[in-house]
């Protein structure tokens, strides 16, 4: 673990961690807590594994009355909580504390109620993401946002994390295909936000609960919408000899009015990579390759694909496949869904990145990424979703060779920095979690991060959910809650008033 | 009273912090055009943000606009119009309905207020496309959040906790926004003369087709004939809206025919006439007669709604239409009494969701809960929640709910009224 600071464990809480098991073991009977050290390996990190750390007891509760036990057990004791869907996480949003219980959802694994009228369905939170889809599927429908972990991640950790994919630009993130939620607050109070109905009344809970990285709540049950399948999907295939023409196809795809269901592109070491482990014939002699897949009824599909064919070639495209058939489709994503591991046969190790910058400045964002591979001796891979500006660079190292796992750490908060200069911002789905917490202060000053803390001293003014993670430094809230006036001083006297 | 108008976020930030220091509530104003929804206001002052005007920031092909929080939305979409864009949230315009002039409003009040409109089904609300703001807190502090660009996870979502929270918790200073491109065709289609029930399946049955509908409402017979000026006849209109490019469109269209061809005869309406209709159901111009009896608008699931509605005829006359396939249900009392109990009783028992009384006298508005009252634990979160950003209750207090520095103004309103 590379210098990141984690909140000092409360030595009261360690000495007592044999009657907290006890007690939790009294709330959650059966096989519902784990607390031998070689069972709790298994929960000691998530998809960000640079950093483990076994927790203090591991609880799987399965009714939300547990749940609601268990944290209020916790808050009344000032033991830190810290909440765990599947564990997919890869900035380190479920990572552990050695105090902390380990509260793991997986046990809410039902779905709870399918609506085909009103289009909902209503799922525990250990639901995975495509359990939703595949539980809806024979009736034509499914649930849009597909992060690339979708096999395994949970439908509460999506809403804790806002999960995209591919489709969120045209389709949008959780936080626009969730209606409701049930979740426990830190004291152990039940609240539900939103329903299956449009709109929540009041402020928008839900909408700050998304994504919030497990510090406000335990998500219990999630309604969403589910949507029908579009009748069909064909992709095209393109290659540039540049990226800034590949960049500037997509500027001219939407400026023609076309949102695409999927829109993702990839550079030179991420084609190479990919297609050596997958070998679908994306074309070698190209800078960027874009994917561009339209969804809907054949009709519009046939009708746009010859838009953005034409589009394509204004722009210099050197190929263009068009699929023709369902398998050539999937064949054209192989390599894109491939593209993580393929990197991971070419590099010992490799980093993930997530900003998201204005689509614009992509040519000026690659090139500075090739000054800082160069300045580190690191290689890195690109594969970006085109028409939202979320970057993943995949940054490769040794994790073996000393120093490189922090000249690769470098590296990422190089090209987070230069995300943030210019005009973007440091995660765009992957959440900030630890990975990212220490850079926050490039987008956030003091008083922006101040009046986020405050929004989790409303929900958990102990700090005792899920510490350490988003925030590079905790205040306490009573500090936080001081107001600083300064009376009869105004800085504008001649301010028009009537 | 003194109305102060700052012209720059810096003045605006000075006017709050003065207002903070003395604890002296303000009342956050854009153009007033939304100012009779919620519990009246009693401040002295108030903050006018109408001069904070002018779009920042507008690259069509990133997809983004940035305005000052005081910027007319009208003059925000005609600009979006000129390049092929809008809104797709299709904010509303409550000025017909509240008795003023339509085409007023600003884009800080549309988030404020959560604005949406009949694309509300496909598209969200403003609460779905806000990326970033910046705003001014009720302890004198300039914050910002979120950002720029579509896909934005870094840190909590105060942009969307903006967003139906009326002024009570910040005063938006700028503001940034998706848009996305505008259709290039649209067509409704119409089936006539449905009853209530069967409108509701024949809106889900389109809804759960591959169609893409993107809205979906339901004139009943003689509130038919108060929209686009009645060019369509007063027999009850189920209206299903589909948009996109050309041949999609009319292949879609030709699908719901199918779908729907036994459901009743089939009107198709485009182009122009068709947005007429939209933009009328949109700014609930049914009701827009002028006067001041209660309105209210529902949301529930969109299966539930009518028969909440019919549950409520059984007990108050009232006139009703539909949009959002149902789920958006506005009501018109013909009394003077909103009946909010017997309605909110009736929201539960059909399976929960929530009333607003967007229309009505101000006694009424002092004496009821304009906005659903939340159960106490989720009140008592909203609350925590409103002292975080504005611990002094300096910004409109009292108007969504009855907060805890408000109870004197609260008193001396209902005294007022009685």
């Amino acid at each position: 673990m590379s210098g990141l600071a984690m909140p000092k464990p409360d030595a009261e809480t360690l000495r007592r961690r044999a009657e907290i098991a006890a007690d939790m073991r009294i709330i959650v009977p059966g096989e519902g807590v784990v607390d031998a050290a070689n069972e709790m390996r298994a929960f000691e990190s998530d998809g960000l594994t640079a950093y483990r750390q076994l927790p203090l007891v591991v609880v799987l509760p399965e009714t939300v009355a547990q749940v609601s036990r268990v944290l209020k057990y916790c808050n009344e004791r000032n033991i830190r909580v810290v909440p765990r869907g599947s564990g997919t996480s890869l900035s380190g949003g479920a990572l552990p504390l050695e105090d902390a219980v380990l509260l793991v959802m997986s046990r809410f694994n039902r779905i709870l109620a399918i609506d085909y009228p009103n289009r909902t369905v209503v799922a525990q939170p250990g639901v995975t993401n495509l359990g939703i889809t595949t539980a809806v599927e024979q009736e034509g429908f499914y649930y849009a946002p597909d992060p690339s972990s979708q096999i395994a991640c949970s439908i509460g950790g999506n809403v804790a994390e806002n999960s995209g994919g591919v489709h969120c630009l045209k389709y949008g993130l959780t936080a626009n295909n969730v209606l409701g939620i049930e979740m426990v607050l830190m004291n152990g109070e039940v609240v539900r936000l939103g329903g299956s109905h449009l709109d929540q009344e009041g402020y928008d809970l839900l909408g700050v609960m998304t994504g919030s990285e497990g510090l406000l709540g335990v998500v219990t049950e999630v309604t969403v919408r589910i949507l029908k399948k579009p009748e069909t999907a064909r992709a095209l295939l393109i290659g540039f000899p540049t990226s800034e023409l590949g960049g500037q196809c997509v500027a001219d795809i939407i400026g023609a009015g076309i949102i695409p269901g999927g829109m993702e592109m990839m550079d030179r070491p991420a084609i190479h990579a990919a297609e050596d482990f997958v070998q679908v014939g994306y074309p070698l002699d190209v800078e960027a390759l874009l994917i561009v897949e339209l969804d809907g009824p054949s009709v519009e599909v046939d009708h746009l694909i010859g838009l953005v064919e034409a589009i394509a070639y204004r722009n210099g495209s050197t190929t263009c496949r068009i699929s023709q058939s369902e398998q050539e489709r999937l064949s054209f994503w192989a390599g894109r869904k491939a593209a993580f591991p393929a990197v991971g046969r070419i590099s010992p190790d490799y980093f993930c990145m997530d900003g998201t910058i204005p689509r614009k400045e992509l040519p000026r964002v690659l090139a500075g990424m090739r000054d800082l591979s160069e300045k580190y001796g690191l290689g890195v891979a690109n594969v970006f979703h085109a028409g939202d500006g979320n970057l993943h660079p995949l940054i490769l190292y040794d994790a073996n060779v000393p120093g490189e796992l922090d000249k690769a750490e470098s590296f990422g908060a190089d090209i987070l920095r230069l995300c943030v200069q210019v005009g973007g911002v440091l995660t765009g789905e992957h959440g900030v979690g630890v990975e990212k917490r220490d850079l926050m202060p490039e987008m956030f000053n003091q008083i922006d991060l101040d009046q986020q803390m405050r929004v989790k001293c409303a929900f958990d003014p102990n700090h005792l959910l899920n510490p350490g993670k988003v925030f590079p430094q905790l205040r306490r809230c009573a500090e936080l809650g001081r107001m600083h006036v300064h009376r009869g001083q105004v800085a504008f006297p001649d301010i028009p008033r009537f | 009273m003194t109305t102060f108008t700052p012209s720059s976020s810096a003045e605006a930030l000075s006017t709050v912090q003065w207002a903070a220091a003395e604890e002296t509530p303000l009342e956050i104003l854009g153009h007033g055009s939304k100012r009779g929804i919620g519990r009246p206001l009693q401040t002295e002052h108030t903050l006018d943000l109408s001069k904070l005007a002018g779009v920042t920031l507008y690259e069509p092909a990133e997809l983004v606009l940035s305005a000052k929080g005081g910027t007319p939305l009208a003059e925000i979409e005609r600009l979006l119009a000129e390049n092929g864009q809008q809104f797709a949230f299709e904010p509303m315009d409550y000025g017909p309905l509240l008795g003023g002039e339509p085409g007023r409003g600003t884009i800080g009040g549309a988030l404020a207020a959560n604005l949406s409109g009949p694309r509300r089904l496909k598209a969200g609300a403003a609460r779905d496309h806000i990326l970033g703001v910046a705003a001014v807190s009720g302890r004198g502090e300039a914050f910002k959040s979120g950002g720029r660009v579509v896909k934005n996870v870094t840190g909590y979502d105060l942009s969307k906790l903006m967003a139906n929270s009326w002024g009570t918790l910040a005063v938006l200073t700028d503001v940034t926004f998706k848009v996305l491109p505008a259709a290039e065709t649209e067509v409704t289609l119409a089936i006539r003369g449905l009853l209530d029930e069967a409108a509701v399946v024949a809106m889900a049955l389109a809804l759960g087709s591959s169609a893409e509908v993107s809205s979906a409402a339901h004139l009943p017979e003689r509130i038919a004939a108060r929209v686009a000026g009645g060019k369509h006849g007063s027999d009850a209109a189920t209206l299903l809206r589909v948009e996109g490019f050309g041949p999609s469109v009319v292949y879609r269209v030709e699908a719901l025919k199918q779908l729907l061809g036994k459901a009743g005869p089939l009107e198709e309406i485009a182009g122009e006439a068709s947005k007429a209709i939209w933009r009328d159901i949109r700014d609930c111009r049914p009701f827009a007669d002028g006067g001041t009896r209660p309105v209210w608008r529902v949301s529930m699931t969109p299966s539930a709604a009518h028969h909440m509605v019919m549950a409520l005829r059984m007990q108050a006359a009232v006139d009703a239409f539909y949009d959002w396939q149902g789920g958006l249900a506005w009501l018109s009392m013909r009394e003077d009494d909103p009946e909010a109990q017997l309605l909110r009783g009736l929201i539960r028992k059909h399976g929960g969701g929530h009333a607003t009384l967007v229309r009505a006298s101000a006694p009424h508005r002092a004496a009821l809960p304009v906005f659903e009252p939340q159960p106490p634990h989720l009140a008592a979160l909203s609350a925590r929640l409103k002292a975080e950003f504005d611990p002094k209750n300096i910004f409109n207090p009292g108007r969504m709910a009855p907060g805890a520095g408000s109870a004197t103004l609260v008193q001396s309103t209902e005294g007022a009224a009685s």
